[in-house]
């Protein structure tokens, strides 16, 4: 067996964690402990890297799996890697860094706690997407809610307990279903292996109920209508770091979930429910861009246009097309990024003024232009102009919707010019208009440490707005072997009476 | 030579945006300007040899997006049509780039002013040069992005800020219908690239396809979604209401985008669709009668408005509205040919009046000027050329190609033909009145001015009267030379080659004598007209306005537009958004939902606390009760 690389990357992160635990930090800022974490984090994200160079884009298989015997002739700790998985592990371990940049700034109090949480949940998130068991999946999906669950109860603002407890009761609740459905699938197929289940297939009379108890907990992941608003109140008392996990790749996993199971193990019975997916998608992006729109908290508004963003994923995926498929991936990469990076923007202004009230800004541009500069770059992304990675993939899942379903790709359309009206009037209430508060008129353009963070997000917004081949070419093949596997093309032809 | 046409702008964009504040105002104006104006000189040299050897040539950069059946690359196409748009963009453009230099001369943030204007410019050079819907619709949305940036360039104005995001919007709801037809397209044909996608046309004439649960013809279908794309960037009737706002920009912008420029593209945009709506019919009648709804519509409006820009702007959507009714008809080189003069001319008009507002110092209300025509010989002198050329005064280069169009409309044998032609010589002399009246009032009659003394009026420096002066060169020979080239019966099918699409040659009959002469007799006859109205008899205009006090108001308020759109749409979105937020979110799903549960939970948990009393007596009893009702059962079965 050869070097195991991805077991590294799960595990690196949590050797960092403990080391952190451990050793004594030279002052009681904990400055070094800042450093080990920087250290380490960076150190995975090229070791990803490498793992997506020395990657073979041209196969269909699986790569890199490892397998080794847990629980004798139950469950095996299985890991693999294909197209679709290795990106989100790159943005995992690309935006993980970012966020150890930013504590400084944001976290005041148990500065070592914190790094070791953010560490501890880098290991689950990488597991996550990786695994290739459904048992170890599990574990690694809910247990990413406690380190989550913590840094918004300990390091959150005034209403943490009531937002961490709400989004614990939620996500929780959709979880119980999906550890019944697995334990089902165990009793039915004699496996949780999940590309054992690829080949063996589950009878169609089970799927629909095994489908019901997955899609239960991803919904409340992505999140999707109406299961939505603990996103909200999560997100609004997280502190920056937390929200930009959050956002960048918490919520990716149930999209990740979707695309690998709901799709991989349960095809006829997505089909099944596609008009659902539908209705709850289009919902989600109409609705939440409405309520967005009325916000006057930035990190409300931020996190309600991350349920419309999450809407055109959803959709995407259950077109079952390429385009559909491929689009609603390269969405929620660049929904990492520009999410992120829109809330390390919040996240500057609010460590100056402590407020996220929108009204309290107001001209911003005449003393922190560059901070404005990198928000319209952002702000541009979120309402998907081309040259932006924003528009790739909404651009492509509507393509792909409007094969399916002309209907429903008219109405997301619809969602499309309302982006544009709360983004950009988020940003003139921000940034144009006359300075008249007196304490922002003392606050300073953006520090080193966070030109650094916000232009390392720039950067890959515009490079793959402009050439998204590398992420497309990466899942091409993945994406067109699930498509044929399944049948889901001629499962759809079947369907409409072609 | 296409690679540096397309990328010397952006360079240009790229170093007085970043690195502006280092290399000084100076410096970041002249690196612009050069580039630009190499890039028009590169234009102008392929445009000549487009007209002299035909040549044609698609250059390839790289894959843009490749996803299963979808293949797009970033190209830059030449051919007769795109030469025509790089001549016009980039001339224009480096004019205005020369005239910022000016105009801008008080301003604290001319590196990037120069810088956006160079973005656009790249912008809509990408737009014109592609050979796919995809690169199209990236440049649709940059120049739009570039237009909000520029309209709102003086962020500190409120209504500048509204303006563009308004303007940005407007455009995204006409982007809307745009992506749809993109859709479209890629549905039936499973590609975007015009080379693919032109020759299949006539394969689907019959086909039908259910849109909406209306039953539509494909071909049908495909034009009017992509021609509400064009109806938005255009301002054209309905979506108009964002470029009367975007005259908050400054001056240069509105000349460049506003007139020149950005908002042709919905033009272009038919004209390069042209072998797509040749087989529909009822798209082209549907053009036909939003051109010229939308060029009697603003023409009526620029009657009774007293801001100069603004006159100049529903003017430019008046005169949009003729290139479209021309492209309904049939006659798409026609309007391309009144794209080109056009260009000319409105940039003209618009630069003119930037001087005249320069000289006033921002002041931009025609009853706050008058009787400058001596102190500002040249800019009135201009002005007046300008306005010669937008009114067809013979052999000037708006005689040609507006009067082309009415001749087209009415010799085309379409249904609304006979009626554009006719709603065209109305709104002929209506744009006549108009525009001599802003003459008059602004250069005649007495000076109004309070603020200002008139001696200290001036003309403007020469950056800015240089360009004034080339354009006018365009705006009076550009029709006369271009002519036979553009509209010629017989050349202009060598010319325009395959970039437009005729199903069926244009018709070579002339209209009667007496129409040929209607037009230009009743425009000539308006400027003594307007003279003594406006000049000579005042009393009259006034008496007229206060008898039809409605109607004026009506048209003062511009049809009510923007009061209509706001009760329908915006203010209730936000109300519906509002109770989605509070009601729904708020008070049923969180109540019903988490609070609900949590709620419950507690509520059981009280309940159970208070059987845990500790009083003995009380358990006893529901040991007892227990007991008693486990031995009924018992004994009852």
């Amino acid at each position: 067996m050869n070097f195991p690389i991805l077991s590294s990357l799960i595990l690196l992160p949590t050797i960092g964690a403990l080391f952190i635990f451990f050793v004594r930090s030279s002052n009681s800022q904990y400055q070094s402990s800042k450093y080990v974490a920087l250290f380490i984090t960076l150190a995975n994200f090229f070791l990803s890297l490498y793992l997506w160079i020395i990657f073979d884009k041209s196969i269909v298989d699986f790569q890199f799996v490892e397998e080794r015997e847990w629980i004798s002739g139950f469950v095996n700790y299985k890991v693999g890697v294909d197209g679709i998985s290795i990106l989100f592990i790159l943005l995992t371990t690309f935006i993980t860094p970012i966020c150890v940049i930013t504590v400084n700034a944001t976290i005041k109090n148990r500065l070592k706690d914190f790094l070791i949480a953010i560490l501890i949940l880098e290991t689950f998130m990488i597991g996550v997407f990786c695994s290739l068991d459904l048992v170890v999946f599990y574990l690694f999906f809910e247990a990413g809610l406690i380190p989550m669950f913590l840094i918004i109860g300990i390091w959150g603002g005034e209403r943490r307990v009531y937002s961490a407890f709400k989004f614990f009761l939620y996500t929780l609740l959709g979880s119980v279903l999906m550890l019944v459905a697995i334990i089902s699938i165990y009793w039915i197929t004699g496996t949780t292996d999940v590309i054992k289940l690829y080949e063996l297939g589950i009878d169609a009379k089970y799927q629909n109920l095994l489908w019901l108890a997955f899609f239960s907990s991803f919904a409340v992941k992505t999140p999707m209508w109406p299961v939505h608003t603990w996103l909200p109140d999560a997100h609004v008392e997280a502190p920056t770091a937390g929200s930009v996990l959050l956002a960048a790749i918490l919520l990716k996993m149930a999209g990740y979930g979707f695309i690998r199971f709901s799709l991989g193990l349960f095809p006829d019975a997505s089909l099944y429910f596609v008009p659902l997916v539908y209705t709850l998608s289009l919902i989600a992006i109409i609705y939440t861009s409405l309520v967005a729109l009325m916000q006057e908290d930035m990190k409300k508004l931020i996190a309600y246009s991350s349920v419309a963003h999450m809407g055109f994923v959803t959709l995407g995926i259950f077109t079952m097309t390429q385009q559909g498929i491929e689009g609603s991936i390269f969405q929620m990469i660049s929904h990492g990024l520009v999410s992120a990076a829109l809330f390390l923007c919040v996240g500057v202004v609010y460590d100056r003024l402590h407020t996220r009230l929108i009204n309290r800004y107001g001209g911003l541009v005449s003393i922190m232009p560059k901070y404005a500069i990198v928000f319209m770059v952002f702000t541009l992304g979120a309402l998907g102009l081309p040259g932006t990675s924003g528009f790739i993939g909404e651009f492509l899942v509507l393509m792909g919707a409007f094969k399916k379903n002309i209907l429903v790709a008219t109405i997301a359309s619809l969602g499309v010019i309302l982006g544009a009206a709360y983004m950009l009037w988020l940003y003139k209430r921000i940034i144009f208009g006359k300075l008249i508060n007196e304490d922002v008129k003392k606050m300073v353009d953006l520090k080193r440490f966070e030109i650094v963070t916000l232009w390392l997000l720039v950067l890959p917004i515009i490079f793959f707005g402009f050439y998204p081949e590398p992420l497309i070419n990466s899942i091409e093949v993945s994406v067109a072997n699930m498509i044929d596997m399944n049948d889901l093309d001629k499962i759809n032809k079947l369907a409409l009476g072609d | 030579m296409e690679y540096l046409i397309l990328f010397l702008p952006l360079i240009g964009s790229i170093i007085s945006g970043f690195f502006g504040k280092t290399i000084g105002d100076k410096l970041s104006q002249l690196i612009t300007c050069i580039l630009v104006s190499i890039s028009a000189l590169l234009s102008l040299f392929i445009f000549f040899k487009v007209v002299s050897s035909g040549y044609e040539h698609n250059a390839i950069i790289a894959t843009w997006i490749n996803s299963g059946s979808l293949n797009v690359n970033w190209s830059i196409k030449v051919d007769a049509l795109s030469a025509v748009m790089l001549v016009v963009v980039t001339l224009v453009s480096s004019l205005v780039h020369i005239y910022s230099v000016g105009y801008m001369s008080h301003d604290p943030h001319k590196p990037r002013f120069m810088s956006y204007l160079s973005l656009f410019t790249f912008a809509m050079l990408t737009l014109v040069t592609s050979d796919n819907f995809l690169q199209l619709f990236f440049g649709w949305e940059g120049v739009g992005l570039c237009s909000y940036f520029l309209i709102g360039f003086w962020y500190k104005k409120e209504t500048a800020n509204a303006a563009a995001i308004k303007a940005f919007i407007v455009n995204r709801v006409g982007d809307f219908g745009f992506a749809l037809g993109i859709f479209l397209i890629f549905y039936i044909f499973g590609t975007v690239n015009y080379d693919e996608v032109f020759p299949k046309i006539p394969e689907i004439i019959d086909q039908k396809i259910n849109f909406l649960s209306f039953e539509f013809n494909t071909i049908d279908l495909i034009c009017l979604l992509l021609f509400i794309g064009a109806m938005g960037k255009s301002a054209q009737f309905l979506l108009h209401t964002w470029l009367p706002d975007a005259m908050e920009g400054p001056t240069p912008v509105s000349a460049l985008i506003h007139a020149a420029t950005m908002v042709t593209a919905g033009v272009f945009l038919v004209v390069r669709c042209s072998p797509i709506y040749e087989y529909s019919e009822l798209a082209l009648s549907v053009i036909t009668v939003v051109g010229m709804t939308t060029a009697f519509f603003a023409a009526t409006v620029a009657l009774v408005q007293t801001d100069i820009k603004k006159i100049i702007a529903y003017s430019t959507c008046s005169q949009l509205g003729y290139m479209f009714f021309a492209a309904g008809v049939g006659a798409y080189n026609v309007a391309m040919f009144h794209l080109f003069t056009h260009a000319f001319f409105k940039a003209l008009l618009f630069l003119g009046s930037g001087s005249v507002i320069h000289s006033f110092k921002d002041e931009q209300d025609v009853t706050k000027m008058g009787g400058v025509f001596k102190k500002l010989p040249y800019t009135y002198a201009l002005m007046v050329v300008g306005t010669l050329a937008l009114t067809g005064f013979p052999f000037l280069s708006g005689f040609y190609s507006k009067d082309a169009i009415i001749e087209f409309a009415y010799i085309s044998e379409t249904k609304f033909g006979i009626y554009a032609a006719g709603i065209g010589v109305l709104t002929a002399v209506m744009t006549s009145i108009y525009s001599w009246r802003l003459i008059f009032k602004t250069f005649h009659g007495d000076y109004k001015n309070k603020d200002l003394s008139i001696d200290t009026m001036h003309e403007s420096p020469l950056s800015m009267m240089l360009p004034l002066m080339l354009l006018a060169v365009g705006a009076v020979f550009s029709g006369f030379l271009f002519k036979e080239l553009f509209i010629g019966h017989d050349t202009m099918y060598n010319f325009w080659g395959e970039s437009i699409k005729f199903v069926e040659p244009l018709g070579k009959e002339h209209p009667p004598t007496w129409f040929l002469f209607l037009t230009p007799t009743l425009v000539v006859l308006t400027i003594p007209l307007s003279y003594y109205l406006f000049v000579k008899n005042t009393k009259i205009v006034n008496e007229i306005v206060s008898i039809n006090m409605p109607v004026y108001i009506f048209l003062q308020k511009k049809w009510y537009f923007d009061e209509l759109y706001d009760q329908i749409f915006i203010k209730p979105s936000k109300s519906f958004g509002i109770f989605l937020w509070k009601k729904i979110d708020g008070l049923i799903i969180d109540k019903f939902g988490p609070d609900g549960i949590s709620n419950l939970v507690k509520f059981f948990s009280f309940k159970a606390v208070k059987f845990q009393s500790g009083y003995i007596y009380q358990y006893a009893f529901i040991m007892l009760l227990g007991f008693s009702i486990l031995l009924t059962l018992l004994i009852v079965k």
